[in-house]
């Protein structure tokens, strides 16, 4: 054991400045040419930032394209998905809910219509995405608070849907922000 | 649903393809031949002078594990101390407080064993002081161990001495210059250039389109994210880990990230056949190894496609699958892949809250962490599998009347009663948690404690048993995922399942390194037609029935406890 402390210990000191230290910094350098210079991207308009382009953000008004329930009210200082199992009685009726006020603030669509994604939380809290059918089935709520042909924003869905990623893999996606600057900007 | 498939087909393809070459590599670096790495050599020279090492001393079995030993001590001691005293430390942008005790016990000891159980939040619960010089160090240096572990079997189970690379630090060093820590730099760029944080700026405030001011977590992350794949260490920058936005941006991110959970584990098994020269041996454990692999995926895949039974009875469609708990830009077959890709090799990543995935999804990860050597940790998972072949070889042997051997060495009773103890280690500290921490639930919910038992679970019935379980089981399998609603961040837990973490650790690293030592020590029996083969089909079966025997006796009453009975009991 003894022959082995003072080797541990210098190896160790070694490797931290290596690992800990010449390692996240090198990232960390290179990064500045990545987009958003490494801090993480962010929309801004009109020169004011409204947001991470990927982090998520809540959004419950009816005048916008609503986002997934979320554990953590959708606040990015922290984290966090509901945990609930699925067998929970608890969260049955927690979806239940959530179910009825989508049909409450959305006269006319049928509960059978409803994608569960809408109706559930992400793992992160902080999903910036809906699934094309959950963008569209708000289409005809928006279309009436906002006095807008349904048509039109059905095509604004369809220029913000992501296809999947090379045209072959994974799923397609909205991403909400983008598709919420895109209804301010209309008219 | 077709597109959602080839995503998963894409990342095992990519995997299986660039592991073959990268075993070619570490086998060569392991055993001293030449290689693309060697312009590595240099700092390795002058890692070994700061250190005080020689090289070229060749080391006994013992002397491996007192080097691996001491080194584990010595990280213990560093960041024990560092954690407790990180709110007055410096770079700490967010102002996050110092951690308890007790929490930083179970969060060193997690990290140096390669665990990352994590019963903190990283947004709060670190420092960037601490989050890189301790915990993605300790990513870095217990993956390497865990690696030169696995070199010192390959190097005793040699049929005759060579001269090649025979030192712990050796096996170390060169772990880290020559595969960890360039294949981290190259994904590490892939993640900032596509979003991830890498720069050290604290947290950032933005106004919402909807007006909410809300405070955005960030930090040097990209750096650690790839190393917590790479190494099967799990232990994410955010809280929810890759199911994070900044964490894992996109379906290319999590493209790469799944491959490198993968990578390294399925790298080792070939690189054991390119370094003893017996590449059938190594593909026929390469084949039981995935035949495993995807006898859990089918399952848990199909049940997160189909979705929540109980989500159905609302009479609302499902047509992405079970949603609750994961993301849309990776989907339900991303995530239950990943689900199963971070529990056959130990990692413990998550891009998907595995609470609140569907109950044969739960059973799959947990029997994949039972088993805990399909694929496996790197390194260790191959240490684990060695456990099991020579059971297998033993058993065979005694079937079929054949004095039992393995690469030319006779499997004896000293060799069995370690691989025995090793193999019943897992069971015992999985079930005997599971046990105390039910009793305590059951027995003592309002025990005078900051969180009393009454308080752990999430959820009730069924699934608040499997939580106890989960949490246990992860932590023997030094996995580190976890059914993240189980209040685990207080002395019962914290406590409890360090143990587990030590035990778990070391003891199938020590067990497996002293068979191999004591086999090493014998005479070389040259194989002849006496010889029962071990890497042939039928032998490949035999370990499968092995593996499968032990996990499925020792574990399934837990398992029918726990998700099965949640499975029935659904709509």
């Amino acid at each position: 054991m003894k022959t082995h402390i003072g080797p541990a210990l210098r190896l160790t000191l070694a490797l931290l400045l290596l690992l800990s230290a010449v390692y996240p910094l090198l990232v960390g350098g290179i990064a500045r040419l990545a987009p958003g210079g490494g801090n993480g991207r962010t929309v801004s308009i009109l020169g004011k930032t409204v947001g991470y382009a990927d982090v998520g953000q809540s959004f419950t008004q009816d005048r916008y394209f609503n986002s997934r329930p979320s554990a953590v009210g959708y606040n990015p200082a922290g984290s966090g998905g509901s945990n609930k199992g699925p067998s929970n009685p608890d969260y049955r009726k927690e979806v239940q809910a959530r179910i009825d006020t989508f049909l409450n603030h959305n006269p006319g669509v049928h509960q059978a219509e409803i994608p569960a994604e809408l109706v559930t939380a992400s793992g992160s809290g902080l999903d910036p995405d809906l699934s094309p059918a959950a963008a569209r089935i708000q289409i005809s709520r928006i279309a009436r608070v906002r006095n807008l042909p349904p048509d039109l924003l059905n095509r604004l869905v369809d220029e913000c849907t992501e296809g999947p990623w090379l045209g072959l893999f994974g799923p397609e996606k909205v991403n909400v922000l983008r598709l919420n600057l895109a209804l301010d900007q209309l008219k | 649903m077709t597109n959602e498939l080839l995503g998963i087909a894409l990342i095992y393809g990519l995997a299986v393809l660039s592991a073959y070459p990268l075993g070619k590599l570490i086998a060569a670096v392991y055993a001293g031949r030449p290689n693309v790495m060697d312009w590595m050599a240099p700092l390795e020279r002058l890692l070994y002078r700061i250190g005080g090492i020689d090289p070229h001393r060749r080391m006994n079995w013992k002397e491996h594990l007192t080097a691996l030993l001491t080194l584990s001590g010595v990280w213990f001691v560093y960041g024990f101390i560092l954690l407790q005293t990180q709110g007055s430390l410096p770079l700490n942008p967010d102002g996050n407080p110092s951690q308890t005790p007790d929490l930083a016990f179970n969060t060193v000891i997690s990290f140096i064993v390669n665990c990352d159980l994590q019963h903190y939040s990283g947004e709060s619960g670190l420092t960037y002081l601490t989050q890189t010089a301790v915990v993605m160090f300790f990513q870095f240096v217990s993956a390497a161990a865990g690696m030169a572990a696995l070199a010192v079997l390959f190097n005793a189970l040699q049929t005759q001495a060579t001269d090649r690379p025979n030192n712990f630090y050796v096996y170390f060093v060169r772990s880290i210059t020559r595969i960890l820590l360039p294949l981290s730099l190259v994904l590490a760029l892939i993640l900032a250039f596509n979003g991830v944080p890498a720069s050290f700026e604290g947290k950032d405030t933005v106004v919402t389109l909807e007006g909410d001011t809300v405070q955005v977590s960030r930090g040097p992350a990209a750096g650690m994210i790839a190393i917590k794949q790479l190494g099967t260490n799990g232990g994410g920058w955010f809280g929810v880990n890759s199911a994070h936005p900044l964490e894992n941006p996109n379906f290319a991110t999590n493209v790469a990230e799944n491959v490198s959970i993968l990578l390294i584990p399925m790298a080792l098994v070939f690189a054991l056949g390119f370094y003893l020269n017996r590449k059938k041996l190594a593909l026929s454990i390469f084949l039981v190894m995935t035949v495993g692999f995807f006898a859990v995926l089918t399952p848990s895949l199909t049940a997160e496609l189909k979705g929540n039974p109980a989500i159905a009875s609302l009479g609302i469609g499902q047509p992405l699958g079970s949603m609750e708990g994961k993301e849309i830009r990776f989907g339900a077959a991303a995530s239950a892949f990943w689900g199963i890709s971070t529990t056959a090799t130990s990692n413990g990543s998550v891009n998907a809250m595995h609470d609140s995935m569907t109950p044969l999804s739960g059973a799959m990860q947990l029997l994949d962490m039972m088993i805990n050597a399909f694929y496996g940790g790197v390194g260790v998972g191959l240490l684990n599998y060695f456990i099991y072949l020579i059971i297998a070889v033993f058993i065979s042997g005694l079937m079929v009347g054949r004095t039992p051997e393995f690469l030319g060495r006779k499997i004896e009773a000293r060799e069995m009663k370690i691989a025995s103890l090793v193999a019943l280690l897992h069971p015992l500290l999985i079930l005997a948690g599971t046990a105390l921490a039910s009793h305590l639930r059951v027995n003592a919910p309002q025990a005078d404690w900051t969180v009393r038992p009454a308080g752990w679970l999430s959820n009730p019935g069924f699934h608040g048993f499997s939580q106890m379980l989960y949490e246990f089981t992860s932590s023997a399998a030094n996995n580190g995922s976890g059914f993240e609603g189980l209040s685990d961040s207080n002395f019962f837990w914290n406590y409890t399942t360090g143990l587990v973490l030590i035990l778990s650790r070391y003891l199938p690293i020590v067990g497996p390194i002293a068979i191999a030592g004591l086999l090493a020590g014998k005479k070389y029996v040259p194989e002849s037609a006496g010889t029962l083969p071990t890497d042939n089909a039928t032998f490949g079966l035999m370990t499968f029935a092995v593996i499968f025997i032990l996990a499925a006796l020792s574990f399934f009453p837990a398992l029918a406890l726990g998700p099965l009975a949640e499975y029935f009991s659904l709509p």
